[in-house]
């Protein structure tokens, strides 16, 4: 079975935030809620680099772990996702995560949060596929259609991949070789050249 | 051991002896003790440098310089090593820690949250409860020593009744919403299923959140008006050495409040008040919007972790002061019921507040001595 997995190459990434726009308007999200971020380090220093983060689709979730009612599951693919119907909106999912993946729509009095909302890899959600609540609660269900989310289908330069964990890893082992060896492996010289 | 070392050195000398005499010059048996003690101590001198040598590294300045150049030379695994740390930068998406790329801190509090604290916090409230049923079956309801008068002194004003009851009602609800977000899933997901469960805690937090700023109220107007009778004196340590009367039939003197009850006081204010509410409007926000504190996922991390721990130890007091004020003891409810506790109750368990109040007393006396009538009901005032 396919193991679904995100890849940033952060020597490609230019941060122009296609990604995230992409994103925001394939499954719809509500204002504020950003399921994918561009994350530029070192910014406007010689070698930044940028990353875009999301949901990684942890094996051992955290957000899992620690979800009071419950309410995440990972599909065959490794995909992992939630239930908005049994989500009470506690923020617990936010704590644990690493990447900052879980958003909520609003911040009111008494903590309230709403529900939590995170990529769901472009695969829906518990409800059946491709409907109108589906869509409504969880965005689009490319999965289902045969297709890979769209952050990394519409990624201009493919520093973002997206699929199979082992394609993405050929793809990028591939790369890598082209690149050259150590310690150049990950180097901003060996793609731009050392003057710049 | 020493037998067969004492053999083995024989058979050395042994050897050497053997040497010594196939030699043609006349070495004696002396020197040739010299010569093995000579090696003896060498190959001790052996083992000590090769132990101590390669430690003297730590010693010699040159070494971290050493690092420092394998540090620039690994720029770019120390750029990400940085960023694995919880290193921040720009991002165009607007919000808190939209810079940071990863987190930390959230496996840890996974760790504790759904290791130690519920584990050792669920032991500690089911010890509680067996605690108070075990020691009800052992010791029984602790009686009034003396017979019924039907004189009463008054203990607690109304208000101060109300302040106790609304903070209890409040503290009940809070327990139970919040016990339900910590075992819920253990306990009550099996009974009520997910969607059923989901329901419940739902309602469980909404509830915990609106409740909480209001019982907060309550502990404190506990705190202002009920610090005077907390402080500990030397009347109090008397009342621990003797075990608080817990054990044997003796009671130890106590004023208006024993050392017992001065101590849950100050578990309800330290604990309580400080820890369990604080961290509680540093959860829902408020303390943020405050401009105390932030909202990061460090804080509430931290700010869970005081609330959960916190909370439970507060409960399992609480389990302790439940038991002892209403079951465990004969006439201590209807001090925060009524307002009033019978004189002879007033005497046995706090005896220099009864000295401090009999002139108070109010309520008859009982009828006429008559040894058959005994233990008129107290339950009409
Ligand atoms: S929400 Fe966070 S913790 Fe959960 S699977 Fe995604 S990246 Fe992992
Ligand atoms: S916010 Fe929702 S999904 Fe996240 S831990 Fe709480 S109940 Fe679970």
């Amino acid at each position: 079975m396919a193991k679904m997995k995100f890849l940033c190459d952060a020597e490609r990434c230019i941060e122009c935030n296609g990604c995230v726009t992409a994103c925001k308007n394939e499954n719809e999200v509500p204002w504020g809620v950003n399921r994918r971020r561009v994350i530029t380090l070192g910014d406007g220093e010689v070698g930044e680099k940028s990353i875009s983060v999301a949901c990684m689709h942890c094996t051992d979730a955290p957000c899992s772990a620690v979800c009071p009612v419950d309410c995440f599951y990972t599909t065959d693919d490794g995909i992992v996702l939630h239930d908005k119907d049994l989500c009470i909106g506690c923020g617990y999912c936010f704590y644990a995560c690493p990447f900052g993946a879980p958003q909520y729509p609003s911040e009111q009095a008494f903590g309230v949060r709403g529900k939590m909302d995170k990529c769901t890899f472009c695969a829906g959600g518990p409800v059946d596929d491709n409907s109108v609540a589906e869509y409504d609660k969880y965005g689009a269900n490319r999965v289902s259609q045969g297709k890979l989310p769209l952050c990394a289908e519409m990624c201009s330069t493919k520093a973002l991949l997206a699929g199979d964990g082992d394609m993405v890893a050929d793809i990028y082992r591939e790369r890598i070789l082209k690149r050259g060896d150590r310690p150049q492996t990950w180097g901003w010289e060996k793609a731009y050249g050392s003057a710049v | 051991m020493s037998v067969s070392l004492v053999k083995w050195t024989a058979s050395v000398q042994g050897i050497y002896k053997r040497e010594t005499t196939m030699s043609s010059k006349t070495v004696t048996a002396d020197k040739a003790r010299r010569r093995f003690r000579a090696m003896g101590w060498s190959m001790l001198l052996i083992f000590a440098c090769a132990i101590i040598l390669p430690t003297t590294s730590y010693l010699i300045p040159t070494e971290t310089a050493n690092a420092q150049v394998v540090d620039d030379q690994n720029q770019r695994s120390n750029f990400w090593r940085a960023v694995r740390e919880g290193g921040s930068g720009y991002s165009s998406v607007k919000g808190p820690e939209t810079g940071v790329f990863i987190d930390n801190g959230g496996q840890n509090w996974r760790q504790l949250r759904n290791g130690p604290i519920s584990t050792y916090g669920g032991w500690a409230l089911i010890i509680a409860v067996l605690g108070c049923i075990g020691f009800f079956l052992v010791r029984g309801k602790i009686k009034i020593g003396a017979e019924i008068s039907g004189r009463k002194v008054q203990r607690w004003e109304t208000w101060e009744r109300f302040m106790h009851w609304f903070t209890a009602a409040g503290f009940v609800i809070l327990a139970i919403t919040g016990l339900s977000m910590l075992f819920g899933r253990l306990v009550l997901i099996p009974i009520m299923g997910p969607e059923g469960f989901a329901l419940w805690a739902n309602m469980s937090i909404n509830v915990h959140n609106a409740v909480g700023p209001f019982f907060s109220i309550g502990v404190l107007g506990m705190f202002l008006f009920w610090v005077k009778h907390n402080f500990f004196n030397a009347v109090d340590l008397k009342w621990f050495a003797s075990g608080g009367g817990i054990i044997g039939n003796a009671h130890p003197s106590a004023g208006k409040l024993n050392g017992g009850e001065k101590v849950w006081f100050w578990v309800v204010i330290l604990v309580g008040l400080i820890a369990v509410c604080g961290s509680g409007f540093a959860l829902i926000g408020w303390l943020a919007q405050l401009g105390i504190g932030d909202e990061t996922r460090a804080t509430m991390q931290f700010m869970h972790k005081v609330h959960a721990i916190g909370a439970i130890l507060w409960i399992t007091m609480f389990v302790g002061h439940a038991y002892i004020g209403t079951i465990g003891t004969e006439g201590a409810l209807e001090g925060m019921t009524t307002g009033q506790v019978s004189e002879e109750w007033a005497k046995q368990h706090h005896d220099l507040w009864y000295d401090e109040v009999k002139g108070t007393v109010v309520g008859q006396d009982k009828p006429a001595t008559g040894s058959g009538v005994s233990h008129p009901s107290t339950s009409t005032t």
